[in-house]
C-alpha cells in the first residue's frame, strides 16, 4: 500500500515531525458492534478471512465455541463466547466480536519504536504499515486490549485494519457487509453514537437498565464501539477491560524516561569533556618512575 | 606478548581478550539498543542491516555479553572487594580529580572508582539479561504476562541508560589516566604508573617479587622476596 500515498496521517509511530496531513478533512469513522443483536454465527470472522486473504492454521477443539481459541497473526477478529449467570441465576450467553478497537489514543502506536510502522489516519483508523515493522513486539505491550500478534515467520505484527483499504474507497468493512442481523454497523462516529443511543434506550425499555455504549474515555474513545446490555461491567464479556488505558509503565517508558535518559547521558559526556579541559590528562612523571625504581630495587643495594 | 624490560603486567592476555569481547559486545548493544530507544536514533539500526536485523541480533549479543562479563567477574572479583581504605580514598576524590594523587590514601590494584564501575556492571548486566529475556518476543513471549513485560522493558531501558552512563565514566577514566589504555591493549604498565596510581599494588608486587598482575602467594612469594628482585 505504500504506493498509494497517504497524506491524511494524524499520528505516525516513532516520528518527531508532523507526518503528511494536509488531506485531513475527513469524518471520523466508527464501527458499532451491538452485542445484543449478535447471534454468534461468525459470518464476520469468515468475511474478514475472505477479504483479507487470511487462512489461520486449523487448530484444536478447546472446549468452547471460540474458534480459533485466540487471536493470532491471521485471525484479526474472533467471536468470544461467555456463559454468564446473573445474580438471580439466569444464564446469559454473551458473545463479543473481539479485535482491534482503533483507539483514538493508540497504545500500540505510542510504544512502537519503528518510524511509520503504525499510523493513524484522520478518519481514526489505526493501521500497521508492515514494511516498516521490525517485529519487536512493543505494540503488544502498548495495547490495553491485547490485540496485536507477531507472526513468527515474517516477524511482522498484525491486527484488524478496519478494512482501511475498503473504507479508503468508500466501502464498509467486510465484517459489516457480512453480518446477517445488523449487529455490526459502520459510519461516522457521530452517527454511530446517535444510533447507539437509540438502541440503548430500547434495551433499557426492555429491562436492561445498565445498557450502554462502550467508548472508553481512558483511550480517548475508540473507533470500534460496543453496545453492551451490561455496560456497568464490560469485563463479563470475555475480559473486555472495564477501564482501559495505556499502562502507566508504558507511559513512563515512552514519556519521561526519554528526555531524562538523553539528558543524563549528555550530561555525563559533557562533564567528562570539561574535566579534560579543566584538569587535563593525568600523566606519569619522571619522579614517579624514579620512586618506583627505588622501591623495586631496594633489595639490590643490600650488601 | 612480551613486555618491555622492567615493566609490570597489569592484565593477563586472557583478561585482555575477555575485556575486549565484553567491550565490543557492549558497544554493539548500545548502538542497536539505542536505535529502538528513541526515534531520532533509529538510524543506528542501519549499522546492523536495518531495523529487523538490529532487533534480531541485539539479544544474541546480549547473551554473549552476559557470558563474557561472567568471565571478567571470575578474573577480577577478588581485587574488587570493597575495603575501608576505599572510603578514605573517596574522601580525597577532589584531589584525585585535579591530578594531585600525592597524599591520597595508597590504592591497591583497583581504586574505589574502578570498583564502582565493576560492581555496577556486575549488577546491571544480569538485570539487563533477565529483563531482556522477558521482552525477547520470538522465544520468550509466552513465559511472562504482558504486564510483566511492560515492567521489564521499562527496567531494561532504565538499566541500559545507567550502564551507558557508567560506561562513559569508565571510558573517560581510561582516556584521562594516561597509560591505562595500554594496560588493557598490550597489558603492561611502567613501574612509575603503578607508583603514581596504584602504589599499594606496586608494593605488594615488589614485596613478593611478582611481575604482576597479582602478588605471588605463600612460600613461593617468601622465597622470591628473600632473593630480592
Ligand atoms: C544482557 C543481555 C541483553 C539482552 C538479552 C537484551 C535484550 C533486549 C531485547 C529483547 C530488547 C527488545 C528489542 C529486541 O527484541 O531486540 C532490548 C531492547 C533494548 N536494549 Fe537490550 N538486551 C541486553 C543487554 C543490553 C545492554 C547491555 C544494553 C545497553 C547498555 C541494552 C540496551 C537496550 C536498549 C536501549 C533497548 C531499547 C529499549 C527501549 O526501547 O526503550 N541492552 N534488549
Ligand atoms: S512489532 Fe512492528 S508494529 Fe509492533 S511495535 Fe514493533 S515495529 Fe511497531
Ligand atoms: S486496540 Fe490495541 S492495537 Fe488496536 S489501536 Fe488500540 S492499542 Fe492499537
Amino acid at each position: 500500500m505504500a504506493d498509494l500515498q497517504s497524506q491524511d496521517y494524524i499520528r505516525r509511530s516513532a516520528s518527531t515531525m508532523t507526518p503528511p496531513s494536509i488531506r485531513n478533512h475527513e469524518q471520523e469513522v466508527a464501527k458499532l458492534i451491538d452485542v445484543s443483536r449478535c447471534i454468534g454465527c461468525k459470518a464476520c470472522q469468515s468475511a474478514c478471512m475472505e477479504w483479507n486473504n487470511l487462512r489461520p492454521e486449523i487448530g484444536h477443539f478447546e472446549g468452547s465455541y471460540d474458534n480459533p481459541h485466540d487471536l493470532d497473526p491471521s485471525t484479526w477478529t474472533l467471536m468470544r463466547f461467555t456463559e454468564w449467570e446473573d445474580e438471580e441465576g439466569n444464564l446469559e450467553w454473551l458473545i463479543r466480536k473481539d479485535g482491534c478497537m482503533h483507539c483514538e489514543d493508540p497504545g500500540c502506536l505510542k510504544a512502537c519504536p519503528a518510524p511509520g510502522a503504525i499510523v493513524q489516519y484522520a478518519n481514526g483508523i489505526v493501521d500497521f504499515i508492515s514494511e516498516n515493522c521490525i517485529g519487536c513486539g512493543y505494540c503488544v505491550k502498548g495495547c490495553p486490549f491485547n490485540i496485536p500478534r507477531i507472526n513468527p515467520v515474517d516477524h511482522k505484527s498484525y491486527k484488524c485494519t478496519l478494512c482501511s483499504d475498503r473504507v479508503g474507497v468508500g466501502l464498509e468493512p467486510a465484517c459489516v457487509k457480512a453480518c446477517p442481523t445488523g449487529a455490526i454497523m459502520f459510519g461516522s462516529k457521530s452517527d454511530m453514537t446517535v444510533w447507539a443511543g437509540e438502541r440503548i434506550e430500547e434495551l433499557k425499555s426492555r429491562g436492561f437498565s445498565n445498557a450502554g455504549l462502550y467508548d472508553p474515555p481512558g483511550v480517548s474513545g475508540t473507533h470500534v464501539m460496543y453496545v453492551l446490555h451490561h455496560a456497568d461491567r464490560p469485563s463479563i464479556y470475555a475480559g473486555l477491560p472495564d477501564r482501559p488505558q495505556i499502562s502507566g509503565f508504558v507511559g513512563a517508558w515512552k514519556g519521561i524516561l526519554k528526555p531524562v535518559a538523553l539528558a543524563g547521558i549528555a550530561f555525563t559526556a559533557v562533564a567528562g569533556f570539561f574535566h579534560w579541559v579543566v584538569a587535563g590528562p593525568n600523566e606519569v612523571q619522571p619522579e614517579d618512575e624514579a620512586e618506583a625504581r627505588h622501591l623495586l630495587h631496594k633489595g639490590d643495594d643490600a650488601p | 606478548m612480551t613486555h618491555p624490560k622492567g615493566t609490570l603486567t597489569r592484565n593477563t592476555t586472557a583478561a585482555r581478550i575477555n575485556h575486549w569481547i565484553t567491550g565490543g559486545c557492549f558497544v554493539l548493544l548500545v548502538l542497536s539498543g539505542l536505535s529502538m530507544f528513541h526515534p531520532m536514533l533509529f538510524f543506528l539500526s542501519e549499522l546492523f542491516g536495518g531495523g529487523q536485523w538490529a532487533r534480531a541480533i541485539h539479544p544474541w549479543i546480549g547473551t554473549v555479553l552476559l557470558v563474557s562479563y561472567a568471565g571478567l567477574i571470575v578474573q577480577f572479583w577478588r581485587d574488587n572487594l570493597w575495603s575501608r581504605d576505599d572510603i578514605a580514598w573517596m574522601r580525597a576524590i577532589h584531589r584525585v580529580l585535579v591530578n594531585e594523587e600525592e597524599g591520597v590514601p595508597e590504592v591497591p590494584r583497583f581504586n574505589a572508582g574502578q570498583k564502582f564501575v565493576f560492581w555496577s556492571m556486575a549488577l546491571l548486566v544480569p538485570v539487563l539479561f533477565l529483563t531482556g529475556l522477558a521482552i525477547w518476543e520470538i522465544y520468550f513471549f509466552p513465559y511472562t504476562s504482558i504486564e510483566t513485560q511492560r515492567i521489564a522493558v521499562l527496567i531494561h531501558s532504565l538499566a541500559a541508560i545507567a550502564a551507558i552512563i557508567v560506561w562513559i565514566v569508565h571510558v573517560y577514566a581510561a582516556l584521562w589516566v594516561k597509560g591505562s589504555i595500554r594496560a588493557m591493549t598490550q597489558g603492561y604498565v611502567t613501574p612509575g604508573w603503578a607508583w603514581r596510581h596504584h602504589r599499594k599494588w606496586l608494593r605488594s608486587l615488589a614485596a613478593s617479587g611478582s611481575p604482576g598482575p597479582r602478588p605471588r602467594s605463600g612460600d613461593n612469594a617468601a622465597a622470591r622476596s628473600r632473593k630480592g628482585r
